[in-house]
């Protein structure tokens, strides 16, 4: 009898037992960087070894690119998508067309920095001691100033062993303005090129008199809050900026007493850098309030932002961001996109600059015809690509800043094609500035040239 | 300005009630075992984890009472065969088991649920705003928040100063070994005292994730905030660890709402500063900015000048 009732139960178990089972390999794929493509790399290096044995034993090696960014803590989320978001351009953009340099293949090595610039340094050092030369970061720009200085430091130190650094989304302009260092590349549009969007747009809506800035207090608030200031005085001296405000970074836990604040001040308008937990926070409170009026943001899209605002957002909540979503600009990005979704279902593409920074490192390391990061520096100062949403991209060879179009998008249901967080919410193109009017001229910037 | 105040006024008791239902949970486990239980808040975090997930097969409602029985049983469970065992090797075991225990559950609780942020919602008939003043809403939820707060902190008092079960908690949180003595089954008694807290603990993060989100970071958020409750109150005074929550709800919500600096006070005396004098940054600080320093610098000016805390009777 008892083995009976066993017997019954073991079925259902078994399956429980199995799911949890392909769930752990799924985290343990992801933690291992994706098994699948050390395999295929190994196979395609075997036949570059078979065909060209000159130079088989460069060939074998992959070339690791080291993502250094938070993996735990409250930054988890936007960390982990964008490593994903690497894996897959690694894949798609550069595996999967062969590799570089005739079969080397690109690998994504993921460094937890926990969000603070010291333990950055230190998987910074990890990395260089793995022998990684390719180092990619982009989650605060707290932690970008200080792995653009130890970069600095360390290559003109180690001439032999030197590191590139791929800022994909630190957007503190002084990264390449007074901090400019001719070994950090910026895929994403600065916070000043973006507020210089964003206030081209504000500028032609008459209904906007009282602009409120609300920010996270460390370098990037600070920026968005000056540029903010700057750009609209500039264009619309009219419009009052009734607060300027920075908050904590990750350490508020109830937005509302700030809500109150925006409220009570009258604003028609609210711009904010704000982004993890804190815009998801932001985000909810101003909708719970009812203050019926346009968000400006940097952030507040997807890893969950967009499902949890939901339609408390909608018609609302604005983000500048580079590349369009909705409408699809291309049938090779919604083939891309739609990929992406099919092997990640939970996550979603956010950040375009990420594919971008690998195809242009792709094409730079098949230009310079080696993967030397001086070399690789070289070609991808003044390098024009084209992304696979069809923009024009220039890196300016003078601060190595990213020129490209800028899009101004909303939150909302309708016409969604790619929505964000399998919501059915999603960004849906409302204006885009061409990259030559985002444009800000080189400022402040001494690059100092390696000679060698 | 009225408005402002107003609302401030209301937000600052909401989060202060929340506040307080973490705290009367921590203080009591606290004065009584001598365990300063860091993962509380993570108890906290997986109330909200719970409901959740029970909420999206069952809705809210269910979650909200199921998800703090489960907390509660955890908790208890982790008394019995975590820390009663721990306890042999004296408190300071017992203070890194808890400390370990908070990593753990964090960890887990973004191996089962990820990392981003998950849409924990109102209950559809509470998602309308209960009054618009001044054009600015107050949301039914905030007010279900504040009812069930005062419906606990009630329930609470009454329990421990008018039931026979309070008598005997209260008993052996004064004197554990006497009460040992006289019968009573005392580690039981503990083991309760946890389960309750953690549950307590546990209804806080039901009610308080689709207000304030539910993701991996938002033990880490109040954990600390917490003891500054604990400490302040006064170690197992439930009155004490009320007041502080309410101060210290208030205190944040104010001195967020309040733009001002020592600057302006300054100028209503009078007097003024060099713009370019070295201590200008510490003159232009304001109140939001200082807003988060707030509470600890009260913790600190309260273990100066009355250590055992505004209704404690014996010291930290």
């Amino acid at each position: 009898m008892q083995r009976h009732a066993f017997d019954a139960i073991t079925p259902s178990s078994e399956k429980v037992r199995t799911k949890g089972l392909v769930k752990a390999c799924d985290e343990l794929n992801f933690l291992k960087g994706g098994k699948e493509l050390k395999i295929k790399s190994f196979i395609l290096a075997g036949a570059a070894f078979a065909a060209i044995s000159a130079f088989s034993a460069q060939a074998a090696e992959t070339i690791k690119i080291a993502f250094i960014d938070p993996l735990s803590g409250p930054f988890a989320a936007t960390g982990t998508s964008g490593y994903k978001q690497y894996q897959w351009a690694a894949d798609q953009l550069v595996n999967q067309k062969g590799g570089v340099l005739g079969g080397q293949m690109f690998e994504i090595v993921p460094f937890d920095n926990k969000i603070s610039p010291k333990e950055s340094l230190v998987q910074l050092k990890r990395a260089i001691g793995d022998g990684i030369t390719f180092i990619a970061q982009g989650n605060s720009s707290g932690v970008a100033n200080a792995l653009t200085d130890a970069i600095k430091k360390h290559n003109s130190r180690n001439p032999d062993n030197r590191v590139l650094f791929l800022n994909y989304s630190a957007v503190d302009p002084a990264l390449t303005q007074k901090k400019c260092n001719f070994w950090h590349f910026r895929f994403d549009a600065n916070a000043d090129i973006k507020m210089n969007a964003l206030t081209d747009v504000i500028k032609e809506k008459e209904e906007i008199k009282k602009v409120y800035l609300i920010g996270q207090d460390y370098s990037f608030g600070k920026a968005v809050a000056a540029a903010a200031v700057k750009f609209l005085g500039e264009k619309r001296p009219d419009i009052e900026i009734v607060g300027n405000e920075l908050h904590p970074i990750g350490k508020v836990k109830d937005f509302t007493p700030y809500a109150t604040k925006i409220r009570a001040s009258g604003a028609d308008a609210i711009i904010t850098g704000n982004w993890g937990a804190d815009m998801v926070g932001l985000g909810k409170a101003i909708g719970d309030a009812g203050i019926d009026v346009p968000i400006y943001t940097y952030y507040a899209a997807n890893d969950g932002i967009t499902k949890t605002i939901g339609a408390s957002g909608k018609d609302k909540i604005r983000l500048v961001h580079e590349g369009t979503v909705n409408p699809p600009p291309t049938e090779e990005y919604l083939a891309y996109h739609k990929g992406f979704k099919a092997k990640y279902p939970e996550a979603d593409i956010t950040q375009f600059r990420i594919a971008n920074s690998i195809g242009m490192l792709a094409a730079a390391i098949e230009e310079a015809g080696s993967a030397d990061p001086l070399a690789v520096a070289q070609a991808l100062e003044g390098m024009e690509y084209t992304s696979i949403q069809g923009d024009k991209l220039v890196m300016r060879a003078e601060d190595h800043q990213m020129m490209q179009p800028i899009q101004i998008s909303v939150h909302t249901d309708e016409n969604v094609v790619l929505d964000s967080d399998n919501s059915g919410y999603g960004l849906v193109e409302e204006s885009s500035i061409s990259a030559e009017d985002a444009a800000l001229p080189v400022k402040d910037c001494n690059m100092e040239r390696p000679t060698s | 300005m009225f408005e402002l105040v107003f609302f401030s006024l209301l937000n600052g008791i909401v989060t202060g009630l929340l506040l307080f239902m973490l705290a009367s949970g921590l203080t009591l486990i606290f004065s009584m075992m001598g365990v300063l239980n860091f993962a509380h808040a993570s108890f906290y975090m997986l109330g909200a984890y719970f409901a959740y997930t029970i909420s999206a097969y069952l809705g809210f409602w269910i979650g909200l009472i199921v998800a703090p029985v489960l907390v509660g049983l955890l908790g208890a469970l982790v008394e019995r065969y975590g820390l009663r065992y721990v306890h042999r090797w004296g408190h300071v075991a017992e203070l890194i088991f808890t400390f370990g225990l908070a990593f753990l559950i964090e960890e887990v609780v973004q191996f089962i649920w990820g990392k981003d942020t998950k849409a924990y919602h109102e209950p559809e008939i509470l998602q309308f705003p209960l009054f618009t003043f001044f054009g600015q809403n107050f949301p039914a939820y905030k007010a279900f928040m504040l009812l069930i707060s005062i419906a606990i902190f009630i329930m609470l008092l009454l329990i421990l100063t008018r039931s026979r079960v309070g008598l005997i908690i209260q008993a052996a949180i004064h004197k554990p070994n006497m009460t040992a003595m006289l019968g009573h089954n005392v580690p039981l008694v503990f083991m309760g005292v946890f389960g309750v807290g953690c549950a307590l603990a546990g209804l806080a993060g039901v009610i308080a994730g689709p207000a304030l989100g539910t993701f991996p970071g938002m033990a880490v958020v109040l954990g600390s905030i917490v003891f500054v409750i604990v400490v302040v109150g006064g170690l197992g005074s439930l009155t004490g660890a009320f007041v502080a929550s309410l101060i210290i709800g208030l205190l944040q919500t104010f001195a967020i709402a309040l733009d001002y600096s020592v600057n302006d006070i300054l100028t209503a005396f009078n007097i003024s500063f060099d713009a370019d004098s070295a201590l200008r940054d510490l003159w232009s600080l304001s109140l939001p900015q200082i807003a988060p320093i707030l509470p600890y610098l009260l913790l600190v000016l309260v273990l100066i000048f009355r250590p055992m805390g505004l209704f404690g009777n014996r010291e930290t």
